[in-house]
């Protein structure tokens, strides 16, 4: 996680990780996952015609990959692997409580309430 | 009045305004979505074996529309990144690309992926009328192969006016191949490319259909979610694109001879929701198209 330096004058360069140079420097990288993700694209489409035994593990094979891809988005194109505290503050609540959106799921499968 | 903190960053935060906010933004469509895919999970384990439509959709033109989604992500952050170096016209260019893919991506989903659903028909057979189709069906083979049960019977329609009309006794369908030719090992999966009804008509009486009508919402859990969804997503789509729109006419210019931190900012917070929706689309097109 990305802290800001408390003698860091926040008046001065907008944001110290996002210089000229270092985008520059960022740029091949860019690139780079994208191709990645353009990959993997064509592997989750082949992957669903092999056949996994059952279709849960198809669904969760498919799944792993799409969050893989997803992670890449989300660490790369969208900055997230270095970012400021406050976001990820943020999205520790916003993790909380989508979880527990997909905890009702588990709760309405199994009914523990009235077992 | 001039809106504070849209270059420099707040000392307490450590962030400019525009970053928290697209971000707080983001944290609710999470939760939107999450919602509905929440949802979606909830009707698809509950469906029993071959209640679940699998296959309906059209493969290649999903993979394309990824590709198409995920290359404007790039050329995305390649804009910020242009703005960030100072480079204008590159800046024009990779926005330029990215709208014209969140143009592509929306045109390939209203003018051909929907209109082709809302003009195909699919009928689920009453369970004891099972057998009595099972010609189209194939159940017994799918037995043995240990394969989930076909319930409905998909084509196109060629009678459209027994949907409304009760006096009409049957509805008559140009089969599917996999209704066509229901024992042929090649229809125990689905195609990857996508096979048009065949020839082969039948004839199903309404009095052995449970449900019956065109893929639309309300045909089955799956198209209600698929269009929820997909829908929402494409409003999404329509939004950046709008938003990129803005940013690429003479007013994102007039805006960069001013202060072009300002507008890289802008393009990035407006960049930042396009990887959002690129992100739900990478869970959509395997969840929809492929499972």
């Amino acid at each position: 996680m990305n802290e800001v330096p408390e003698s860091h004058p926040a008046e001065a360069e907008p944001q110290d990780d996002h210089t000229a140079e270092h985008v520059a420097a960022h740029v091949r990288k860019y690139v780079m996952v994208g191709v990645t993700l353009l990959t993997f694209t064509a592997i989750t489409v082949a992957l669903s015609y092999v056949n996994f035994g059952t279709m849960k593990a198809n669904i969760a094979v498919a799944l792993l990959v799409a969050t893989f891809k997803a992670g890449l988005v989300a660490a790369i194109f969208m900055h997230l692997s270095a970012e400021k505290r406050l976001i990820y503050r943020n999205l520790s609540f916003t993790a909380f409580f989508v979880l527990g959106l997909f905890w009702l799921i588990y709760l309405a499968w199994y009914n523990p309430i009235v077992r | 009045m001039e809106i504070p903190y849209t270059v420099v960053a707040r000392r307490d935060t450590g962030l400019w305004n525009a970053k928290v906010g697209i971000w707080l933004f983001l944290a609710s469509e999470v939760m939107l979505f999450g919602g509905l895919f929440s949802a979606y999970v909830f009707l698809r384990l509950d469906a029993s074996p071959g209640d679940w439509p699998h296959g309906l959709l059209n493969v290649p033109v999903g993979t394309m529309n990824t590709a198409i989604l995920i290359a404007s992500s790039v050329t995305v952050v390649l804009a910020w990144a242009s703005l960030k170096m100072r480079q204008f016209t590159k800046y024009k260019i990779y926005m330029g690309i990215t709208i014209l893919c969140g143009v592509i991506f929306l045109a390939v989903k209203l003018a051909y992926e929907w209109p082709q659903k809302f003009d195909h028909f699919g009928a689920f057979i009453k369970e004891d009328a099972l057998e009595k189709y099972e010609p189209y069906l194939g159940n017994k083979h799918l037995l043995a192969k240990d394969l989930p049960p076909r319930k409905e019977i998909t084509g196109h329609l060629h009678n459209k006016e027994a949907l409304n009309d009760p006096n009409i006794k049957e509805y008559e369908i140009a089969l599917d191949q996999v209704n066509a030719d229901p024992t042929n090992p090649v229809n125990d999966r689905p195609h990857f490319f996508y096979v048009p009804p065949t020839k082969k008509i039948a004839t199903i009486e309404k009095a052995d259909v449970k449900y019956a009508n065109m893929f639309v919402p309300r045909h089955s859990a799956y198209f209600a979610s698929y269009f929820t969804i997909t829908g929402l997503h494409g409003l999404h789509v329509l939004g950046g694109v709008l938003v990129f729109i803005y940013f690429w006419l003479p007013i994102g210019a007039n805006m960069y001879k001013q202060n072009p931190e300002h507008l890289a900012n802008r393009v990035e917070v407006a960049g930042l929701f396009w990887h959002f929706v690129d992100l739900i689309w990478i869970f959509v097109f395997p969840l929809f198209y492929l499972l």
